[in-house]
């Protein structure tokens, strides 16, 4: 419990920091102004979300070898965390490109490909909901992961394969890309701030989770009473 | 300060939804705690 506590001060802490290097150390991009200070929390999220997602995967695949339901855990409340980063990806992104594109939403490579990765994800919440056996919703739910990840790095190559509306990555961008290096600073500590914040959320989930089996254990042992 | 008013609004919406998937597993976990209880003490009558 005390460690709980722990990394959930940690991760609020860095957060709270990471915000206010957004405002008030990160400089005023030169031709989109204040409205790029977004990017620090619109691509952290975008980044926590991804690797919240690879762990998903990992835990899918890990299921379908060892049949441990820990993994069937850990998959579902990646699924649910990886989510939650998504849809905010999906509202900041939006917000960004209305002053900047003059336009909300385009169905462009990296925005689209984003949108499939987040009806994914959901579709995959929803399967669990429609199995009532337990190791058989375990098992479909995931190779259903397995599957779905599949998206994960088509969001990421999007922007190196196609030149389309979204701008080009500035971070592994290659040649020609690049960030001032105060802004890489302090967009780097956003994206620790946001995967500490996000390991925070996995493990109070997964307890939900467990806590959840729980309760199915003593259902059982109350009507076999 | 053009458009600061849309920075505050991605960053306040954006940790809306995460406060409000916090406060989700919160409730959820509270409930089912209780639910463990109450099933402990129907198994396992006092007295």
């Amino acid at each position: 419990m005390t460690k709980r506590i722990l990394l959930g001060v940690a991760a609020t802490a860095l957060v709270i920091v990471a915000a206010y290097a957004d405002f008030y150390v990160a400089p005023t991009e030169r031709t989109m102004g204040l409205i790029q200070r977004i990017f620090y929390f619109h691509a952290a999220t975008a980044w926590a979300g991804e690797m919240v997602f690879f762990v998903c995967f990992v835990a899918n695949l890990m299921y379908v070898w060892k049949r441990e339901q820990k993994y069937d855990w850990l998959g579902v409340t990646c699924a649910e965390v990886g989510v939650a980063c998504i849809t905010i990806v999906l509202i900041t992104g939006p917000i960004w490109a209305k002053p900047v594109w003059g336009i909300y939403w385009t169905w462009d490579a990296r925005l689209t490909s984003t949108f499939v990765l987040w009806l994914l994800y959901i579709s995959y919440l929803l399967l669990r909901t429609l199995i009532e056996e337990p190791s058989r919703r375990a098992l479909l739910s995931a190779l259903f992961g397995i599957f779905a990840f599949l998206d994960v790095p088509l969001v990421f190559f999007s922007i190196r394969w196609w030149r389309t509306q979204h701008p080009a990555p500035v971070i592994m961008g290659g040649q020609g890309s690049g960030l001032d290096p105060t802004m890489k600073k302090v967009f780097y500590f956003n994206v620790l701030a946001m995967h500490i914040f996000c390991a925070f959320l996995i493990v109070e989930r997964y307890i939900l989770e467990k806590l959840r089996h729980d309760v199915d254990l003593l259902q059982r042992e109350a009507e076999v009473q | 300060m053009k458009n600061l008013d849309s920075v505050f609004a991605a960053y306040i919406v954006g940790w809306a939804v995460f406060f409000g998937f916090f406060l989700s597993i919160v409730r959820r976990t509270s409930a089912l705690a209780a639910e463990v209880d109450r099933l402990k003490n129907s198994i396992r009558p006092k007295g």
